[in-house]
């Protein structure tokens, strides 16, 4: 059962201009999406830069106001309510936490450790010193730390360390959704091994469910059940890390897919050919998958739960013929 | 004296950052080679030394409080004995740079045909005409679109894909026989990452100029590079060409590191790979000894050479230390 829904969720942001300063358009950064979230499994959110899929992570969480739609919490509207005080709000704002990309800002340089991380028992808990003392030990031992590391202040670590703190901060308030916003972007790859394990471990322990930032499709393959692939403020497939991977639908998807860098040097040249025929095939196709405006279509059910954002149905004509590119057209 | 020489040749070079009164090596001892129509990659981790390495061939560094000793042969000059004004010729007209940052790289008040057509103006006695005729062939060469309407632009007005085709347009604008790239895809979206590394393969097939390329992605590596040099802690570990670098990986850090790599997951325990412990800090780096034993410690101490070297185990393929014989991740049997 999802216990997070989002749903035609919109993020406009005005754009103002002219002598009077009036809004002259949008900047649609989120332009109708939805998503439900269960207990224990892991969301990819797949997307370039600009495609707004930081944004819907800051808009749950509350760090963006949403322009419409609506965000259900556990059959609570809690659209924009991030911030408020009120105790039926309390739950929510417990149980959803983000861990961000850069570890170094998101903590207070003044603080040490151990009250980087007590902020929020101290917000959400009523514990006692001895007890945030022995919370963060515990924490800080999940993520491979010592627990002489609470005395110390941010800068004397690195920044997989910094990182791996951010993870246990986040996990300190017992949530049930993590947002992780490109969590290992700035990691060297044996530290960003490192973080992600501990990622995976702590999700089995406390039956964690992510919401997997990354436009690194690689780290998005290891972590995710499953994916949603963003392109301009909408979602062009979604579905699970196999439908994904293994059987794209849209021509985006497929661009991004074959972007992804060949770890064999030996078929180097194959893989090149490959993909300058899917990007050709996207600049041939682009009318096919966008509507004029260049909007994503809406979402469809291609298969099971494996959704892809195609051109409507056309009367007398069938799916199967629409997604065969290739053949039409002159 | 008719012994072939290659392009750019690096002996035995060490850079060191001073901390007080001492100075201590981020690149410490690397000898390499590049030649014509080859593109060396540079692999490593943030701390390896390697952006350093190519700061130093440029000669970039601040010579107050930077020491840099050993040899850069670039056509039998010594480019570390240069003073600043004929290092100058050098630099934009024998060996172009690509930076990470584009953004970074480009005036923010110049139009991009100023910044291009300055390098000519600097190097080459080109006319205006011709500088014109020059930086509009350029901006062909490395794919952007309407050349004459962009060249008016500035930086700003550019997305971050093209910003880096005007820094390598800038670097190729004197056609240098060398070109050192410095990460120039890691700001990129992968598509564009595809793009700019395809361009770059082009390019060097067109010119025939050796490139260096400076990386942390071992993807980048696998798709562009004609040899790898692995470095760790300043030095070159591993030195092979690139298939043979994947295929046959044989220190262990380079083994490791491919180990670490995400990929899909075959059983829900399934880890990645992780180092153990952490990249020494440059003043508390060990200079004795295999500088990788701290983070293999269930590897005895005698499979370290106590000096370790580069041997040459098949053609082509060097491997410091003998530790590589012995090595086996942990909880494997040898």
């Amino acid at each position: 059962m999802a216990f997070l829904e989002v749903q035609d969720l919109k993020v406009h942001y005005p754009i103002r201009g002219g002598i009077l300063n009036r809004i002259q358009d949008h900047v649609k950064a989120v332009d109708g999406v939805n998503l439900s979230i269960e207990s224990g499994k892991t969301y990819g959110l797949v997307g370039e830069s600009g495609s707004g899929k930081t944004t819907i992570g800051k808009t749950i969480i509350g760090l963006e106001k949403a322009t419409a739609g609506r965000i259900i919490y556990e059959g609570d509207d809690v659209t924009n309510k991030a911030r408020s005080r009120k105790k039926k709000f309390a739950n929510y704002n417990k149980d959803i936490q983000m861990i961000f990309q850069d570890a170094t800002s998101s903590m207070n340089p003044k603080k040490r450790i151990i009250d980087v991380m007590a902020e929020p028992m101290r917000n959400y808990f009523d514990y006692t010193p001895q007890e945030i003392k022995k919370r963060v030990a515990d924490l800080l031992e999940i993520v491979g730390m010592n627990a002489e590391a609470m005395y110390k202040y941010p800068h004397e670590f690195s920044g997989g360390q910094r990182q791996r703190i951010g993870v246990a901060r986040a996990v300190a308030s017992d949530p049930k959704l993590i947002i992780a916003d490109e969590p290992t972007s700035a990691l060297d790859l044996s530290v960003q091994a490192q973080v992600l394990n501990f990622m995976r471990r702590i999700q089995k322990e406390y039956d964690l469910s992510y919401l997997f930032i990354s436009h690194d499709l690689g780290v998005v393959q290891h972590m995710s059940d499953d994916i949603a692939i963003m392109h301009r403020g909408r979602f062009v497939e979604q579905g699970s890390k196999e439908q994904i991977y293994k059987n794209p639908q849209h021509i985006y998807t497929k661009r991004l897919l074959s972007a992804i860098p060949d770890m064999n040097p030996a078929t180097r040249a194959a893989h090149k050919i490959e993909r300058q025929r899917v990007e050709a095939e996207y600049d041939a196709q682009e009318t096919s998958y966008y509507d004029p405006k260049g909007r994503v279509y809406d979402l469809q059910r291609y298969d099971d739960e494996h959704y892809v954002a195609l051109k409507p149905e056309e009367p007398n004509a069938s799916l199967q013929n629409e997604n065969v590119g290739t053949g039409g057209g002159n | 004296m008719a012994v072939e020489r290659s392009l750019l040749e690096v002996n035995n070079l060490e850079t060191g950052f001073r901390f007080g009164d001492v100075y201590h090596n981020a690149v410490d001892g690397v000898s390499l080679t590049l030649e014509n129509n080859e593109i060396l990659a540079i692999v490593g981790e943030s701390g390896c030394g390697k952006s350093t390495l190519a700061t130093s061939i440029m000669g970039l560094h601040d010579p107050k409080n930077t020491k840099i000793e050993g040899e850069v042969i670039y056509k039998d000059l010594n480019l570390l004995d240069l003073n600043e004004k004929l290092y100058n010729r050098i630099r934009g007209n024998d060996i172009g740079m690509i930076f990470q940052d584009p953004l970074g790289s480009l005036n923010p008040l110049m139009t991009i045909y100023n910044q291009i057509s300055e390098s000519l103006e600097y190097h080459s006695d080109l006319n205006e005409e011709q500088r014109r005729a020059r930086v509009l062939e350029l901006l062909n060469q490395v794919g952007i679109p309407r050349p004459e309407q962009i060249m008016k632009n500035y930086p700003h007005e550019l997305s971050g894909g093209m910003r880096q085709r005007v820094v390598i347009a800038i670097a190729l604008a004197n056609k240098p026989p060398v070109i050192i790239a410095d990460e120039p895809t890691t700001a990129l979206d992968v598509t564009i990452q595809a793009q700019i590394l395809d361009l770059m393969v082009d390019i060097q097939d067109e010119t025939g100029s050796g490139i260096i390329l400076i990386t942390h992605d071992l993807g980048v590596v696998a798709e562009t590079a004609d040899r790898v040099a692995v470095m760790y802690a300043g030095q070159i570990v591993e030195e092979a060409p690139v298939e043979e670098l994947f295929a046959n990986p044989k220190h262990p850090y380079t083994r490791s590191l491919l180990n670490s790599i995400p990929h899909e997951l075959e059983d829900d325990d399934d880890e990645l790979h992780v180092i153990h412990g952490t990249v020494p800090s440059l003043q508390k780096l060990p200079r004795q000894g295999c500088r990788f034993a701290p983070r293999i410690p269930w590897i005895p101490d005698e499979a370290h050479e106590e000096n370790p070297v580069l041997h040459e185990i098949s053609p082509n393929h060097k491997v410091r230390c003998t530790c590589w014989k012995h090595f086996h991740f942990e909880g494997e049997d040898e």
